[in-house]
């Protein structure tokens, strides 16, 4: 072997340790999902397979166990995430369009505090968001969940930097014709900024279909919880559902995983938005 | 009738008008969900907060603020942050020019594997860990350890088996993203700059010091910047291992000891305190972030 072909060899190697490292937990995690969920709490997870023990009972019992209560979490999370996604990303589009096509008054304070709120962890704002949900009677409910977050500033960010490129000479041709502000937006600007929608939608479906600390806060009651917080609820010392653990979370992964199949470009483009300052 | 639509017609559409429609959706939720809650925290830290009435305390909050459990709080997450930069830095740079070169094999393979991991919620993540970092002899990460000869340890009952147990957990969910972040900067880098160094005789090392390096740096800040964020507002990946008790304040970060004071104890004002303490820690950041970014100079 070559100098070069040892060293190609040793990349290959370098890359596929990492490799390894970040696909055998999902294996571990496949596994564990079908042995019996108290052996898992006692013993933890260990690198035996003990095929003998292992059954497909755990998945049975998400759609038994507590009258199909997984099943609530599941339809909250896809609803929350479908809804939260399309208003979320119409909602910045809108923003963002309008910071980039146009010049107003008090435009660039707009866009820094975008900037700012871009980077600005809504943890610290948990107790009083919880205080105003009280008074807004939004707590445990999906409007509650969804209602801070519907306009995120990194998809308002995103949207006004793919808008900035827009050809505005479509715009003033248009308004020529007598379209209005609104109908250019939905009619010739919507089209084109078709690749940013894609990538925005995947990056808030991740979002919502992953969020926690917010939703671990509004929601308060058991039906009502998204997939993280059920399966959070879940790990308790006093708990009785363990079964649910590991094939719950398996089953609360698997769509993201499909659709990053079908979707890697648009989850990378999307997940890019700030990298790339403008 | 038909002048009242039409006069909403034409001023909703008038080019004064609109753009303000467009950005609005941003303009309230920053009110209602950002300043109103900010403004709220601010006079929260400064009372003392029972079932239904408030009384001002003056500063008695953030005099509290001097006792051990804030303190190992903020180590907690500065430690946290530290070494999650210190690893997610470095590595995934290697990493990057590694996928980046021409002549490596199976790079889409390697990238889509190693950024797999961010798929997950913290929460699904952070069981598998749990249970991998249990204490007995059998688990995953004392089988691992055993093969180097060391005995088995109580991962997350000790302080620094603990923040390696977080920091592992987040290397495994970030790697991929950072080194997307790194790629896309890389993919910057004109191929012109190399060819030059290559007729100047620069070998490898010198081109990474002297072109990849440098080149990256607004990659490498911003990097540093989220990581810095992410760092201090960890809260998830502590509720996944130890919910929201755990002995001696192991793994407890500063938004744990906001969600214990506030939701667990019922002290919202001592809470908001803290939570003072950590924007004012993002707000210093973030104008330095924004400061390196040249964003001041700009925008005039």
């Amino acid at each position: 072997m070559s100098v070069k072909q040892v060293k190609l060899t040793v990349v290959v190697i370098i890359l596929a340790f990492f490799a390894f490292f970040a696909l055998a937990p999902f294996f571990f995690m496949l596994v564990s999902s079908f042995k019996p969920g108290d052996q898992i709490i006692k013993n933890g997870i260990s690198a035996r397979l003990d095929l003998d023990i292992m059954t497909f009972k755990n998945y049975k019992t998400l759609f038994t166990e507590r009258n199909g209560i997984y099943l609530y979490w599941y339809k909250n999370s896809v609803l929350i995430t479908t809804i939260q996604t399309a208003v979320a990303v119409f909602l910045s589009s809108l923003v963002g369009y309008g910071l980039a096509v146009y010049d107003f008054k008090g435009k660039n304070i707009l866009f820094v505090l975008v900037l700012i709120l871009m980077m600005v962890p809504i943890e610290i704002l948990i107790l009083p968001l919880y205080k105003l949900s009280i008074t807004l009677k939004i707590i445990d409910t999906y409007a509650g969940v969804m209602l801070p977050f519907i306009v995120p500033p990194v998809a308002v960010f995103f949207f006004r930097q793919f808008a900035v490129g827009l050809p505005m000479e479509l715009i003033d041709a248009a308004r020529i014709d007598g379209a209005s502000e609104f109908g250019i937006f939905f009619k010739i600007m919507m089209p084109l900024m078709k690749p940013a929608f894609g990538a925005m939608i995947i990056l808030q479906a991740m979002f919502s279909w992953n969020a926690f600390v917010w939703p671990l806060i509004v929601l308060r009651s058991n039906e009502n919880f998204t997939l993280p917080i059920g399966l959070a609820s879940l790990i308790t010392p006093y708990g009785n559902s363990y079964d649910m653990l590991f094939s719950g979370a398996v089953i609360s992964v698997v769509p993201i995983i499909i659709l990053f199949m079908f979707k890697q470009n648009s989850f990378i483009s999307g997940l890019t938005v700030g990298g790339v300052k403008g | 009738m038909k002048s009242i639509k039409n006069f909403y017609q034409k001023f909703i559409n008038s080019k004064k008008v609109a753009p303000y429609i467009f950005v609005s959706p941003f303009i309230i939720v920053f009110l209602v969900f950002y300043l109103y809650p900010i403004i709220s925290t601010i006079i929260m830290s400064f009372q003392e907060i029972g079932f239904g009435e408030a009384e001002f305390i003056g500063l008695e909050n953030y005099k509290k603020l001097f006792n051990v459990h804030y303190k190992n709080a903020l180590l907690t997450s500065t430690n946290y942050t530290f070494w999650t930069i210190l690893i997610l830095v470095p590595l995934p740079i290697l990493l990057a020019v590694l996928l980046n070169s021409d002549k490596t094999k199976f790079k889409n393979f390697f990238r889509s594997a190693i950024f797999m991991p961010a798929l997950t919620s913290v929460i699904v993540a952070g069981m598998f860990f749990r249970y991998a970092f249990g204490e007995q002899a059998s688990t995953l990460a004392n089988s691992l350890i055993g093969l180097l000869g060391i005995g088995p340890i109580t991962w997350l009952q000790d302080s620094i088996p603990a923040m390696i147990a977080l920091v592992i957990l987040c290397v495994w969910r970030w790697l991929g993203v950072n080194i997307i972040y790194f790629l896309s900067g890389l993919q910057g880098i004109p191929d012109a700059i190399y060819e030059a160094a290559d007729i100047d005789g620069a070998n490898s090392w010198d081109k990474f010091k002297y072109i990849t390096i440098p080149s990256l740096k607004p990659v490498i800040i911003y990097v540093i910047t989220i990581s810095v964020f992410g760092g201090y507002k960890m809260f998830a990946e502590s509720y996944a291992y130890w919910q929201t008790a755990t002995p001696n304040d192991i793994g407890m970060t500063i938004v744990s000891y906001i969600y214990q004071t506030g939701f667990n104890n019922f002290n919202m004002g001592f809470a908001s305190a803290i939570g003072i303490t950590l924007l004012l820690i993002v707000l210093v950041v973030n104008l330095i972030q924004l400061n390196l970014f040249g964003l001041f100079k700009k925008e005039d």
